[in-house]
């Protein structure tokens, strides 16, 4: 009871700011924004110019990769730089960004009802953190040879031996500041989720896209401090005389792999929990049905948060860990196909029967089914300890995980994004261009990762600037693939720019009688402050 | 993949070679059997017991992944044209199907234990042998590799990547992949290989013999190879180690025993002069290979 009380002081405060519609001026709005809906925004700015500078180092890298010999790198160690930046710049500042800071504090409080977060502040701090973390990777990028240890940060080439100067030094704090900036967020999600639900908003009744949002947010919890320490440990190796990782002083660089990778597994469940959560609110929205086995789809997220901790060491096969162990990462890995089986399962038994519509979030959020049981059974290829032996670290992986994170985790955003487009502006987005900018993706990125899957088999390693005549062939097909996809950027950018030069205004609900959840109820945009009133949940 | 076809392919591919090169060559005639190939869209051919047994639990798997990518491609298809907001306006409002989420949740797992099952047995399989004809010690520097032989002497020499303005190709040699001293194995053997660093971590992968393993500085992995025919078998470093990642392959050279053995000898001779450059400097290789000869 005194939760309710609590929120209805907030709700007095906000009415009176409601009335006004008073909205602070530009410097406190922006830069010291304690608005969920404005930080979101921030968010999502920055997650649309850092997926930019991610996509342009992908385009230099196929630029390079279109034909054989060494044409746009001045060396190895500057590919190096750039393959790492791009993962990191793509995960940290792109995916992250616009799924958990964008779209988790625009709508986690507009769908349980919650005036804002718990810590508005805290809040602001987690986005201010993550650009100077952007400007130090830049910075680990462009000085000296570059930082190049690949995003996995594998000892001992991340040693000051192999990465001198400060290059690697500043893409690690940068990694701090991110993790951070990641660890306040998770911690502000859990309380505003636990404490802050509207009257009669169980968690058995809580949308998918919060619950999906608290899965991770506990996975960022609990994953965020074991990078944190394995990077601590690398820096005092570089920088302080330590040995953590350096067999010539006893140290053990199978440790850093165990260390990093069980952080970097559920990291990429972290990339695509909040994902599925979106596409459950499009596919029900545009089918005009309850989500099918709501229950089944919220336990399902929590399985595959909870195994995603114990299958770490699928990604060190061949590391040298013992047979036994294989065995064991292999069978704990298999597993995660299982609810991941049900969501597909669920979300195809959601359309079955309704009445569908195809816009552009349907498009996204159907393509992104399709693509992600693409990209998830070739895990299940390489989820074989047996088959991993041949394609571990072959450009199978590379399609593999661009397949679920560049189609699967990307289409979602899209998906999201498109969906929201009007409840965030206020203005319908042109419907004709956002089915261009799903097609000339579609396209693109099947083009560019599909005959990836055959040069991985034929045995093309990842990470190479330069490769034999015979894998020519299908990397020049990858480069075209990747210009469309970078075309098909320019026609989003496009799309935002008549969207938010539109004359015309959205209602409430754009979608009608199959967008059910809280944030249909209030206006587009909101306004500055919403729920003045708790809304209640029958 | 039926093993006696690769016992007559190896000696007709031979023949050819001979009839095709120098006559000088001719003797120590072996040729590119484990190669990628133009547009390859599926594995090298395996010459490997354990790359049998992966290209055969890989096809299993491929054919059983693309029935459900088409069964899930099939079932999204129709949904959205039976069930099209102008063919049916009233959705209906089933949210749940006790029978169809069971049978969703357990056939996966009996497609996953038809997998695992033969998975499994590859994964003991592959692990190591027991019998060991030949232990080849394996270590990686940047940006060579340098093979030792413990079993014949204590040599041991480095295998550094031919430059492509040196690249002979109407000797056979290939871009990136060919090396001025190859590993060289007897066939048909049961090759131990023990796998390790000097410096950063590399990787040992080699795709038509089913080989990878990290090259760890400070600890040695085992794993172990049969090759079932003369020929040369190419691979690449596979992990990433530094600006010439790309730059450091691996060929091994399968030799009939007889031709195994005079290698040997005359390996010795060869390579016998410096003891185990267990530390060799960057660059180093070339130099001290041609010193030598």
């Amino acid at each position: 009871m005194s939760e309710f009380v609590q929120h209805g002081e907030l709700g007095q405060i906000d009415t009176h700011d409601d009335a006004h519609d008073h909205h602070p001026n530009f410097v406190n709005r922006w830069l010291f924004s304690t608005n969920h809906k404005d930080i979101g925004t921030l968010y999502l700015i920055f997650a649309i110019l850092a997926g930019i500078v991610g996509l342009a180092l992908s385009i230099h890298m196929r630029l390079e990769l279109q034909n054989p010999g060494l044409q746009y790198f001045k060396s190895g160690q500057a590919w190096n730089a750039t393959v790492t930046a791009h993962g990191l710049v793509m995960i940290f500042f792109m995916v992250m960004p616009a799924m958990i800071g964008g779209f988790g504090n625009w709508f986690v409080p507009l769908m349980i009802g919650a005036p804002d977060m718990a810590f508005p502040r805290l809040n602001n701090i987690s986005f201010w953190l993550l650009v100077p973390a952007f400007a130090l990777i830049m910075m680990g990028l462009h000085s000296g040879d570059g930082a190049g240890p690949g995003w996995t940060l594998y000892a001992p080439l991340s040693n000051s031996t192999y990465q001198s100067g400060p290059a690697l030094d500043y893409t690690l704090f940068a990694l701090h500041l991110a993790g951070v900036s990641s660890l306040l967020g998770a911690i502000n999600f859990i309380t505003t989720i636990f404490n802050m639900r509207a009257p009669g908003m169980t968690l058995h009744k809580m949308p998918l896209f919060v619950w999906s949002i608290l899965v991770t947010a506990f996975l960022l919890l609990l994953a965020i401090p074991v990078l944190a320490g394995a990077i601590t440990m690398l820096i005092t190796d570089r920088n302080f005389g330590t040995s953590f990782f350096d067999p010539q002083g006893g140290g053990d660089p199978v440790l850093f792999q165990h260390l990093f990778w069980f952080f970097g597994h559920p990291e990429v469940y972290i990339m695509i929990l909040p994902g599925f959560g979106m596409v459950s609110h499009v596919i029900s929205t545009f089918s005009k049905k309850p989500i099918f086995g709501y229950l089944g789809m919220a336990y399902a997220m929590i399985a595959i948060g909870v195994v995603g901790f114990v299958v770490w060491a699928h990604h060190m096969f061949v590391s040298g860990i013992s047979v036994d162990t294989r065995a064991y990462f292999m069978a704990a890995t298999m597993i995660i196909a299982v609810p991941t089986g049900i969501k597909i399962f669920s979300w195809i038994a959601t359309m079955w029967g309704g009445s569908i519509t195809m816009n552009t979030p349907m498009l996204f959020a159907v393509g992104f089914i399709f693509l992600f049981t693409l990209g998830g059974v070739t895990g299940i290829v390489l989820s074989n300890a047996s088959i991993d032996q041949i394609l571990h670290n072959t450009y199978y992986v590379v399609a593999h995980f661009h397949y679920v994170l560049s189609l699967g985790a990307v289409f979602s955003i899209f998906s999201g994004f498109y969906y929201w487009l009007g409840k965030m502006s206020g203005r319908p987005y042109p419907e004709f261009w956002g089915k261009v900018h799903f097609w000339t993706t579609f396209v693109g990125v099947n083009l560019t990762f599909f005959p990836m899957h055959f040069l991985g088999l034929a045995g093309m390693p990842r990470r190479y600037p330069d490769y034999p005549q015979a894998f020519a062939g299908w990397n020049y097909v990858a480069s075209i693939g990747s210009y469309i996809s970078a075309a098909s950027v320019v026609v989003f950018l496009y799309v935002l720019y008549r969207t938010f030069t539109s004359k015309e205004r959205v209602g409430n609900n754009q979608w009608g009688e199959g967008a059910t959840t809280l944030e249909w109820t209030v206006s587009s945009p909101p306004p500055f402050h919403t729920f003045a009133e708790l809304p209640r949940i029958r | 993949m039926d093993k006696t076809m690769y016992f007559l392919r190896a000696p007709a591919l031979a023949l050819i070679g001979v009839m095709a090169t120098a006559p000088v060559w001719a003797q120590t005639a072996s040729q590119n059997v484990g190669v990628p190939h133009n547009w390859e869209m599926s594995f090298q051919n395996a010459h490997s017991p354990v790359q049998a047994g992966i290209a055969g639990l890989h096809s299993l798997v491929i054919w059983l992944m693309a029935l459900v990518t088409i069964f899930v491609a099939a079932l999204l298809g129709y949904c959205m044209w039976k069930f099209r907001a102008s063919k049916n306006p009233v959705a209906s409002r089933v949210s749940h199907h006790t029978v169809l989420e069971v049978a969703w949740t357990t056939i996966p797992v009996l497609i996953l234990i038809i997998i695992a099952i033969p998975s499994f047995r590859i994964v003991y399989f592959q692990d190591r042998t027991e019998n060991a004809d030949l232990t080849v010690k394996v270590v990686g520097h940047q940006w060579y590799w340098e093979y030792q032989y413990p079993d014949n002497g204590e040599f041991s020499y480095n295998s550094q990547m031919i430059p492509a303005d040196e690249i002979k190709l109407d000797e056979g040699q290939i871009r990136n992949l060919s090396v001025d001293n190859r590993v060289v194995v007897p066939a048909n053997k049961n090759i131990r290989l023990l796998v390790t660093s000097g410096d950063v971590i590399h990787s040992f992968f080699i795709p038509s013999l089913g080989v990878q393993r990290y090259a760890i500085p400070g600890r040695t992995i085992e794993t172990w190879v049969r090759v079932d025919g003369p020929g040369i078998y190419y691979g690449q470093c596979n992990q990433i180690c530094g600006t010439n990642h790309s730059a450091m392959p691996i060929a091994v050279e399968a030799l009939n025993d007889a031709d195994f053995a005079a290698w040997i000898i005359g390996a010795k001779k060869k390579f016998a002069q410096g003891t185990t450059p267990q530390y060799t400097a960057i660059g180093s290789g070339t130099m001290t290979a041609e010193a030598r000869q």
